[in-house]
């Protein structure tokens, strides 16, 4: 029983993560209609960016609003100098041109910091905190947990409560209609991915000191969990990328812990042909049409 | 008739010069010539296929134009990018009732005002199309997709009114309405126009309800200006009627 709430308790916070990436994917699937295959490596350019900030200042927190900041950058620049030259009459030449930059910039990463792991220093303790015999979440874990959900939850503010948020969703949904009504669409997509690629940088800082270990193909794993989180939540949905992120999460620790580590992925890959079968648009992708 | 009564607004003057629109190299309207004078409500009528979508899309910066000249009050509309035309004061109704499904009602009135009103200013706005359109203040927080037909058409045309045009576009607002929705639809507008003194440019494929508000009507055929009279004439011309309009 103390196995299974160690278990649950890592599985919600590793979901959080799952989570803030794949709701990365579907800012950008609202913004662009693109799935982006680069994602997780332009994610680790910025985790790059954190681990050489943190490694010149000394500061974790500078480096990491280094590689949410280059994220950031990275957003911008990928969509302004190469995802917008690629022809939108077909949906699966901005999949290619990711594929492309997925390579281009794992082949730049391992040129500029080498194949080998680099180790990354985390703010906080990671060993579990016992409470009453039961190993339960480290600190670290606990603060990703929080600024995980607090990040989402800041997204649902953004897009809910400001101007800007009303914008990008418009655009997102409707983006002809938007700019009728004057809304600056293109500046809309720009701003999708810069958001976009800024939290799933965030994601990737946090996931990989302690999960994954930093190389230049560290977040191949966290892409793959995030992808299939966005598709069991549905590619449209940000209450989708958070429950799946949490059915993910407990799902790949609960097999690991019990099953091992190197079934968890085909457990992941089994909860994700069977959402595909039974629910292909995704649990929370649904909507009711009036007819008339 | 509209352009006289009109209360603290102006309508624009739209000229269309020698318009050539196509898709692929193929022409869909072939050097189309007529204009709006302020205040004027132009019905532009025509079968299927004739042009009058792409007309309005060309209006609205939607199509590329292959030669000729759209201007407002003077002013070419070349170089104008879409979504700076509505601050230009050009407001296009697209057809399909083009409201934003997943924005609530609200929402959509909002997205419209954003850049027109700010604060107070935008409440006020927003408030004021809930006058106009009563039943879509009983339902400013259901989504977009959830209205029916009559209440998506009220909320795309107040949503271009948020955005207090000059000129207002409007593409089949009667599709697929009841008979009785249609002339509530025509009828506000009618009214709206008026008491604004907006120039509007009306297509529709429902002649006699386009007709029954219009000044002057343009009849499209394959692309081409046939016919360019008063709203009378046009509705008393049999043989134009029974060649281009099918009744």
């Amino acid at each position: 029983m103390d196995r299974l709430i160690f278990l649950l308790a890592t599985g919600f916070a590793r979901g959080a993560i799952f989570a803030l990436f794949a709701l990365s994917l579907v800012l950008i699937w609202r913004a662009a209609r693109i799935v982006n295959f680069a994602q997780g490596a332009m994610a680790l350019v910025a985790t790059y960016a954190a681990f050489a900030v943190a490694g010149l200042t000394g500061s974790y927190w500078i480096g990491l609003a280094a590689g949410i900041i280059t994220g950031a950058a990275m957003g911008l620049a990928v969509e302004r100098g190469v995802m917008r030259f690629a022809p939108h009459d077909n949906p699966l030449s901005g999949v290619i041109v990711a594929i492309g930059l997925v390579m281009v910039l794992q082949s730049l990463l391992g040129i500029f910091f080498g194949q080998q792991h680099r180790p990354m220093s985390i703010p906080f303790d990671d060993s579990p905190i016992v409470v009453w015999g039961v190993p339960l979440l480290s600190p670290y874990d606990l603060f990703v947990l929080v600024v995980a959900l607090a990040v989402m939850a800041g997204l649902s503010l953004l897009f809910t409560r400001t101007s800007l948020g009303l914008q990008l969703r418009a655009s997102a949904f409707a983006p002809e209609v938007s700019r009728i009504l004057g809304v600056r669409v293109t500046r809309m997509v720009t701003i999708g991915w810069m958001l976009s690629v800024a939290v799933a940088a965030f994601a990737a800082i946090l996931l990989v000191p302690t999960e994954l270990g930093l190389n230049p193909h560290s977040t191949d794993v966290l892409f793959l969990y995030a992808f299939t989180v966005a598709v069991v939540g549905g590619l449209d949905s940000t209450v989708g990328a958070l429950v799946g992120g949490v059915i993910v999460g407990v799902t790949m620790t609960l097999v690991t812990g019990y099953l091992g580590a190197t079934v968890a992925p085909i457990g992941v890959l089994v909860l994700l042909v069977a959402v595909l079968l039974m629910r292909p648009s995704g649990i929370f992708s649904m909507r009711e049409v009036r007819s008339a | 008739m509209s352009g006289v009564v009109s209360v603290g607004f102006r309508g624009g003057a739209l000229d269309i010069r020698d318009l050539t629109v196509g898709y692929g190299g193929e022409p869909v309207l072939h050097s189309v010539s007529f204009d709006l004078r302020p205040g004027e409500i132009v019905a532009l009528l025509g079968a299927n296929g004739a042009g009058k979508t792409t007309l309005l899309r060309a209006v609205a910066r939607l199509v590329r134009v292959a030669s000729g000249t759209i201007a407002l009050d003077g002013a070419d509309l070349g170089q104008v990018r879409t979504e700076d035309l509505a601050r230009r004061g050009v407001a296009l109704v697209p057809d399909g009732r083009s409201v934003v499904g997943e924005l609530t009602v609200d929402e959509n009135l909002r997205l419209a005002a954003l850049w027109r009103h700010r604060g107070a200013a935008r409440e006020r706005a927003v408030n004021g199309i809930y006058e106009i359109f009563g039943s879509l203040a009983r339902r400013r927080s259901s989504a977009g997709h959830q209205l029916s037909g009559g209440e998506r058409q009220m909320l795309a045309l107040g949503r271009a009114l948020i955005t207090e045009p000059t000129v207002l576009a409007l593409d089949e607002p009667s599709l697929g309405l009841a008979p009785l929705i249609v002339a509530q639809v025509m009828g506000t507008l009618r009214e709206t126009a008026a008491s604004r003194g907006l120039t509007v440019l009306l297509a529709e494929q429902n002649v006699t309800s386009a007709l029954s508000i219009a000044d002057r009507g343009v009849v499209l055929n394959l692309g081409r200006v046939v016919a360019d009279a008063s709203a009378a004439t046009l509705a008393n011309d049999t043989h134009l009627r029974h060649a281009y309009l099918g009744f």
